[in-house]
């Protein structure tokens, strides 16, 4: 899985591309606590790119959320792909985890 | 008498040919120039060995007396196997199927997918398959693959398979069913008979010496074969060749799985030495359950009993994975929740149910799958043969010619074959160089690729004789690197006087005489005077699509190269003469015929001896006439139509396996 960040005014942007497994999972919550050392709580990722998505990848979707909240930030998804679309919803996330047609809007509201 | 006139003449053959072979390799090789002496007496003893493989077919040539009528109610399915060829060839042969007396089903097998063949199938009555959904993105298998795919979708005891220009007689069933009275009975073949070819044959398309003693020879030891067309089958052995088949397969993924399940783990282990502990775990169970496995395949328990096991084991411990990763989240969730609840959702932490971890653990969402190596290892442990659009292929798949080697699994599971020498169906033959030799690489290559994938001399179930009627087959596609050597040697001596034998004496002469002139009676009496000559001459001429062959297919079955080259018609499709296919050949003739005039100069010039050139420009001679036929192959324009109604007495020979024992040591 290919990582990148870019910060802008008010919030960062993470694109992940390609499988968010059990595997690169971990490499996604060391680049979130990364961004929010840096100093943005406020995190979008870009899941544009991301076919597929399992449980640890589910999880670490959920942990960097703990992390931006812990922060006083937020995290929120965009442009979510079909198979992890159906695992949000599968186990219910999809209610934690709201996503955003893509990162560009994701803090359109605030 | 006959059989016993043969069998002396054969004995006489093996006492002259061995006579002469240890002679020539213990007291007559010139060592000054053993690189011409040696591969000399080598295709020398290829050729003997080749003689006596004939000789041994003939010992039981089998002339069989009809048999009972066939069993009434016996059910038959009658394939026309298609994939490019024109709607006006096919139908003529799908109608005249239809007109075959006993009570069948006539189905054209389309290759193709063409939907005006759907409809004239239709239109006419007839049955129509093409390749079902679950061929689509697999591998296709050819005409075997086409057959194999048929059989799932027909259910007639019997098969009859014709190739689309096979135009079958209306008796052929109820001549040829009867033989299937006797239960061990599978395969029932008739000759391939061309009405295409004039009777000079210049592309020399009929075989009768195959059609004809060989295979009867054959059918003597059990080892009549399949040759694909005009045969006729039965159902049960085909399935059961099918299953057997595929247990083997599955048992060799199986084994080859659990042996890379080691090496996979291992390498899992490393790149996951700094993740959670559980990971650890769970590899560990997975090693366990593939060890597990292994001890049990060993035992020689049931492999669905041991894949489900193992499968089971596995799951399980994904579950354990899955569950973990869930109970972590929803701890997170909570932590969440502490914080702030109102921005978590109206009824609280949601909780991620039961069916949702299953399903996560499932195969194609299991974690495990993130490493590749272990979900590799994992996805092989199965029995559902994942890689093939059907689990059971009774045709064999290992080459391109599917009839060989079905023949040959037949036989080693213990079932009959039958050679019917009786004409009962009409086909075409190819009417241009390019074809024709495009179809003799197909074969050779086809033959070639059974002889190295499933050699008959090791396989077990055979008889000593049936391994050797196969291997007698393979062996005549040997003869172009032996053809070399014989257009060679002659080249050598007239060109720079080195002669591979010491000298041309009377030793030399009293003992390759006796044995050339046997040999030829050999082939006199067995052919029962079929000519045999064109066959001579094109088993040599061929040479380079021979060597083509063997060095094509072996680069195929061992490191898995496609077999390409082929030869394209396309100087016939353009007009002209097809000369360029021919440019070794051409070389080569260019290079005898130097050869005798500079010999003839040498001798005038007394610098070589009269016999020893005599001997060596007759030679030259000899290949020179062999060669002719292709001048007469490029030039053919397809047949006329016109000079051959008993084209059965045409002077020709197989195509398939060519009778060329005699030539090469005659030209000695």
């Amino acid at each position: 899985m290919l990582l990148s960040y870019k910060v802008n005014d008010s919030y960062a942007v993470i694109s992940a591309a390609g499988r968010l497994n059990m595997v690169s999972a971990p490499k996604l919550r060391e680049m979130v606590a990364e961004v929010v050392a840096a100093g943005s709580a406020r995190i979008v990722i870009n899941l544009a790119e991301t076919a597929f998505m399992d449980s640890s990848g589910l999880g670490a979707l959920i942990g960097c959320l703990k992390a931006a909240r812990q922060a006083g930030g937020d995290l929120r998804i965009a442009a979510v792909q079909p198979q992890v679309q159906m695992v949000l919803g599968l186990t219910s996330m999809d209610k934690v985890l709201t996503s955003y047609p893509s990162a560009a809007v994701a803090f359109g509201d605030d | 008498m006959k059989s016993f006139s043969v069998r002396l003449i054969v004995v006489l053959t093996v006492l002259t040919g061995v006579n002469y072979i240890v002679w020539r390799w213990l007291s007559s090789l010139n060592w000054d120039a053993w690189w011409i002496a040696v591969p000399l007496v080598a295709a020398e003893t290829y050729s003997l060995i080749d003689v006596m493989l004939f000789g041994m077919t003939v010992w039981r040539l089998k002339t069989r007396t009809p048999p009972a009528p066939a069993p009434a109610d016996a059910t038959v399915d009658v394939f026309i196997t298609t994939y490019n060829e024109p709607p006006e060839l096919v139908m003529a042969t799908a109608l005249a199927a239809k007109k075959i007396r006993h009570p069948h089903s006539t189905w054209i097998l389309d290759d193709g997918d063409r939907p005006e063949f759907r409809e004239l199938a239709a239109a006419n009555g007839l049955g129509y398959v093409t390749r079902s959904a679950e061929w689509s993105g697999m591998p296709r298998h050819a005409k075997a693959g086409n057959l194999n795919n048929a059989l799932m979708q027909t259910e007639g005891e019997f098969l009859l398979i014709l190739d689309a220009d096979q135009i079958p007689e209306p008796d052929i069933l109820d001549k040829t069913l009867g033989y299937f009275n006797t239960r061990k009975v599978a395969l029932v073949q008739t000759p391939q008979y061309f009405i295409n070819v004039p009777a000079d044959d210049p592309l020399g398309s009929q075989a009768p010496l195959f059609y004809g003693p060989i295979q009867q020879g054959k059918d003597g030891w059990n080892a009549a074969f399949f040759c694909g067309s005009n045969a006729v089958l039965r159902r049960e052995a085909l399935m059961q060749l099918g299953l057997v088949g595929y247990v083997k397969e599955t048992e060799k993924s199986i084994r080859r799985a659990l042996s890379a399940s080691q090496a996979a783990i291992r390498k899992a282990r490393k790149a996951a030495a700094n993740e959670s502990a559980l990971l650890q775990q769970t590899l560990d169970e997975v090693e366990a359950a593939t060890l597990e496995a292994r001890r049990q395949l060993d035992a020689g328990e049931s492999l669905s009993e041991i894949t489900y096991r193992a499968r089971r084991r596995v799951d399980r411990a994904v579950q354990a994975l899955v569950s973990a990763d869930v109970s972590a989240l929803q701890a997170d969730l909570e932590e969440i929740a502490a914080m702030s609840p109102v921005e978590i959702g109206d009824a609280g932490v949601p909780v991620v149910t039961e069916d949702a971890v299953q399903r996560m653990a499932a195969r194609d969402w299991s974690p495990l799958g993130a490493i590749e190596s272990v979900q590799a290892v994992l996805d092989a442990l199965s029995v559902e043969r994942t890689g093939e659009a059907q689990p059971v292929m009774p045709l064999a798949t290992i080459s391109v010619t599917e009839d060989m080697a079905t023949a040959m699994r037949l036989h080693s599971m213990g079932w009959q074959s039958v050679y019917h020498h009786e004409v009962l169906a009409n086909g075409l033959a190819p009417e241009d160089i390019g074809t024709m030799l495009t179809q003799r690489l197909r074969w050779a290559q086809g033959t070639m690729q059974v002889f190295l994938r499933e050699n008959p001399l090791v396989q077990r179930g055979l008889k000593w004789g049936q391994r050797l009627m196969y291997f007698a087959t393979m062996w005549t596609y040997l003869s172009g690197f032996a053809a070399v050597v014989y257009f060679a040697a002659p080249i050598v001596y007239l060109l720079f006087g080195v002669l591979p034998v010491t000298s041309l004496s009377a030793d030399f002469f009293v003992r390759f005489i006796p044995f050339m002139v046997v040999n030829q009676l050999l082939f006199a009496v067995a052919g029962r005077g079929i000519p045999t000559w064109r066959g001579q001459q094109y088993s040599l001429a061929l040479f380079p699509t021979w060597i083509a062959a063997c060095t094509t297919a072996a680069r195929n079955v061992w490191f898995g190269r496609p077999l390409g080259f082929a030869v394209t018609p396309k100087d016939r499709q353009s007009g002209g003469p097809g000369w360029s296919l021919i440019r070794p050949q051409i070389v080569v003739s260019v290079l005898l015929v130097l050869a005798a005039v500079v010999g003839i100069g040498r001798l005038a010039a007394g610098m070589s001896e009269p016999i020893g050139t005599l001997v060596n420009v007759i030679w030259v001679v000899f290949d020179l006439v062999v060669m002719s036929i292709l001048v007469r192959a490029v030039r053919y324009r397809g047949y006329q139509g016109s000079d051959s109604n008993d084209a059965a007495d045409s002077t020709i020979e197989s195509s398939k396996e060519r009778a060329v024992r005699a030539p090469e040591l005659q030209s000695e």
